[in-house]
């Protein structure tokens, strides 16, 4: 289930933030998370940030991509 | 004068001239108006007539991008020119719930004044009532409009020679109004405002209007959506359509808006733009001309009819996938899940 | 060839024998609907859409106490779109509006919080929806009102977690390949909770993103843990789901809610799923406060949305299909939400 899309912190004021997603502004509530700061990168859910999107992770090619395309590629 | 309406406002007495004079007339006045009859007489228009009409409610009633009173006008403007009819006069209804503010009222009537001189048409005929706080939302407004039909646009509103190739053609991005008046349901969580494409269409059909019968069908997708309009025009007809998803455009922030509270661009309202289907000999002339106007910078292509598929609207998914797009069922609704 | 065609290309090449896996994610089935993803499976691979809407397993009795708050009391009910159009034995919340109720839908129980907060005179109950990806949030809204002592808020908790509902449906299968793990709740929650479907019921599961690719990687990952004869748990939405969850969000929503038995449509009791505010926050059920009477649940008799939510039978086969169950007359939740299995089908229909 659950609707909730990655979303960019843009500033932390005491437990609330605003994030913005596709140029739109939101607020998100952070008292379910830890250690968030302005240009990370979260998901976000009826309001509140539920987790820290990893950057690593996100912009790593699988090995299984890898080896997908490498057996596509070959001759 | 005071600065809420009041019930005695729409006695049809001293107030109720109090309130046309000092109000409406600076903004709404002719050769019509001014003369308090209780009838408009025309000069003979020649040719074919179109008439339409259309209720206007919305919540809030100033939003970003326009207001009532716009929407009032550009929306039965928008009816009579996707009917391929140039807009000539419109009539109007009030209908005030007491202590609406006259700031906001004045508001609302500078709108349509301002919307009226751009397309240089009349507003001919207006009625006031008011109803006791409670038994509107503020202000209802109905308006009716009348168009002469362009010679060669006759068939646009029907669609009847639409035939397998021809193209669909949108003349814009689309989900913008719905979008913006969401948003301005929620300033306490969603900060940014999307701003309504709330507009008349007409210059644009003027400006296309000499590609004549090579332009088979027009509709504005306001309540309901894209989805909607392509939806009602397939069904039951010998003949399907093939939408790309990937070439319907929508705005970041409005596409960010959809994901954030699951809504959907497809089934969104729009208020500015209109789609046609036209022979694919003329589709990209057709998009050039509207490019170069700015309500249509971005115009494009973003489907075929088809033989197969009768009745239905088949859409590409982005990843080459297909689905099939059904009719909305009720407004659309946000959601967590 | 890009990510999508290689990833098809590999499951074409890949799923030689049959397999069925199972989705329990309302997201994931919207996500795979509009993505158009079975029509570009082999026929090999069979997906299944399980119990993983939670609009789609709140039983009518829910809707008809909401109902039946909202019609007896002064109070403000504060939901999330999605229960509006929910029907219960009758009515849903809409005609409830229509007919008076003061009913109004929010964006984040936080927002409800802030209405108790502005209409002091009145009780606002927030109806709570949601699996484990929804209750920490609807827990710190608990824990903000008890720190700002908001007395006249409430929640009228419908809320449940996962892992009983899969053990239930392991049960009742002859033949179940494997799980596309939910992604939203397995951030929260994190990977564990599903290692007993590996463990003890030799069930491959792969924990999901959303993206057409990603469901693609997973749906490939289930067919080689298949083809290989093993059967564990993998993360394949790594960007957004740690094999720990978030444990803040885990200790919230442990603080705040207790675990009981609970009616799962189409699944009927499931011990210890359902969660309801407890201890301290106990004083926040409205089911207490208001002392709300148990309503039976109503479900139409044609209705065979059990037998969906189990994967048994696909949308056309039950009776009611299309027929008296549209979009637009629902009889069983499986139509109404977006996400259900029966108006995913309804509408995407591929």
């Amino acid at each position: 289930m659950c609707l909730s899309i990655p979303a960019k912190v843009v500033s932390t004021t005491g437990n609330m933030a605003i994030v913005e997603i596709g140029g739109l502004m939101i607020h998100a509530c952070l008292d379910l998370v830890e250690d968030i700061q302005a240009g990370d990168f979260v998901l976000i859910h009826t309001g509140f940030i539920i987790q820290k999107i990893s950057t690593e992770e996100a912009e790593e090619t699988t090995r299984l991509i890898r080896e997908i395309e490498s057996y596509n590629d070959a001759p | 004068m005071k600065d809420k309406i009041l019930l005695v406002h729409g006695s049809g007495g001293r107030m109720t001239r109090e309130l046309i004079r000092e109000l409406f007339h600076p903004y709404l006045h002719n050769q019509y108006l001014d003369n308090e009859s209780d009838a408009a007489i025309l000069n003979r228009l020649t040719g074919k007539i179109a008439v339409s009409t259309d209720a206007f409610v919305v919540n809030p009633v100033v939003f970003p991008g326009g207001d009532i009173g716009k929407l009032s006008i550009c929306g039965t403007a928008n009816d009579l020119a996707v009917s391929g009819a140039k807009p000539h006069s419109l009539t109007a209804a009030f209908i005030l719930e007491e202590g609406l503010e006259i700031s906001v009222l004045e508001r609302i009537v500078s709108s349509m004044a301002i919307e009226t001189e751009k397309l240089g048409i009349s507003l001919v005929a207006a009625d006031t009532k008011v109803v006791p706080t409670g038994q509107c939302d503020k202000i209802f407004i109905a308006t009716t409009g009348i168009g002469t039909v362009i010679p060669d646009l006759e068939q646009v509103s029907l669609g009847k020679d639409i035939q397998a190739g021809d193209r669909i053609i949108l003349s814009g991005t689309i989900g913008d109004h719905g979008a913006g008046i969401f948003c301005a349901r929620y300033p306490g969580h969603i900060l940014t405002s999307i701003r309504s494409d709330c507009a008349c269409v007409y210059p644009m059909i003027e400006m296309i209007s000499r590609f004549g019968t090579g332009i088979r069908f027009m509709r504005d997708p306001t309540r309901g959506g894209l989805a909607t309009v392509l939806c009602e025009v397939t069904e039951k007809n010998a003949w399907g359509m093939a939408i790309k998803e990937s070439g319907i455009p929508v705005r970041n922030e409005v596409a960010g808006l959809c994901d954030l509270v699951g809504l959907d661009p497809l089934y969104l309202a729009n208020e500015g733009k209109f789609i046609l289907v036209a022979a694919e000999s003329i589709s990209k002339e057709i998009i050039t001309v509207l490019r170069s106007h700015p309500l249509g910078e971005n115009a494009c292509e973003i489907g075929v009819i088809t033989r197969e598929n009768q009745g239905r609207v088949i859409l590409e998914t982005p990843i080459g996938g297909t689905r099939l797009l059904t009719m909305l069922s009720g407004d659309p609704l946000p959601r967590i899940c | 060839m890009n990510t999508v065609q290689a990833l098809l290309l590999a499951i074409r090449r890949e799923a030689k024998q049959p397999v069925r896996l199972m989705e329990v994610c309302g997201g994931h089935t919207h996500a795979i609907r509009k993505f158009g993803i079975p029509g570009l499976l082999p026929e090999t691979v069979s997906l299944l859409s399980g119990p993983g809407c939670p609009v789609c397993v709140t039983h009518t009795g829910f809707i008809d106490k909401a109902i039946h708050l909202a019609q007896n009391y002064p109070v403000i009910l504060a939901t999330f779109g999605d229960l509006i159009r929910v029907p219960g034995s009758g009515r849903t919340l809409e005609t409830a509006r229509a007919n008076g109720a003061d009913i109004r839908i929010v964006l984040s129980p936080l927002e409800s919080l802030k209405l108790a907060e502005t209409e002091k005179s009145k009780q606002v109950v927030f109806l709570g929806i949601g699996f484990e990806t929804t209750a920490p949030s609807v827990a710190a809204t608990l824990l903000t009102a008890l720190e700002h002592k908001i007395e006249n808020f409430s929640v009228l908790s419908a809320h449940k977690i996962m892992p009983p509902a899969m053990a239930a449906l392991v049960g009742q299968h002859s033949r179940l390949d494997g799980f596309i793990c939910p992604g939203h709740v397995s951030t929260i929650t994190g990977s564990g909770i599903y290692e007993f479907l590996s463990r003890d019921h030799g069930i491959p599961c792969v924990i999901s993103g959303f993206e057409a690719a990603d469901i693609l990687e997973s749906i490939l990952l289930l067919i080689r843990q298949i083809n290989d004869h093993q059967a564990k748990v993998e993360i394949q939405y790594r960007r957004a789901v740690r094999p720990e969850g978030n444990i803040k969000a885990l200790k919230i929503m442990n603080e705040v809610f207790i675990l009981r038995d609970d009616w799962w449509r189409g699944l009927g009791i499931i011990a210890r799923s359902g969660l309801i505010p407890g201890g301290r926050y106990a004083v926040f059920d409205a089911g207490l406060r208001f002392n709300l009477p148990d309503f039976p649940d109503a479900d139409n008799p044609g209705c065979r949305c059990g037998d969906i939510l189990r994967g048994l039978i696909t949308p056309p086969e039950c009776g009611l299909y299309g027929k008296t169950c549209t979009p637009d007359s629902p009889a069983g939740a499986c139509m109404v939400s977006s996400e259900g299995t029966c108006q995913a089908f309804y509408r995407y229909q591929n």
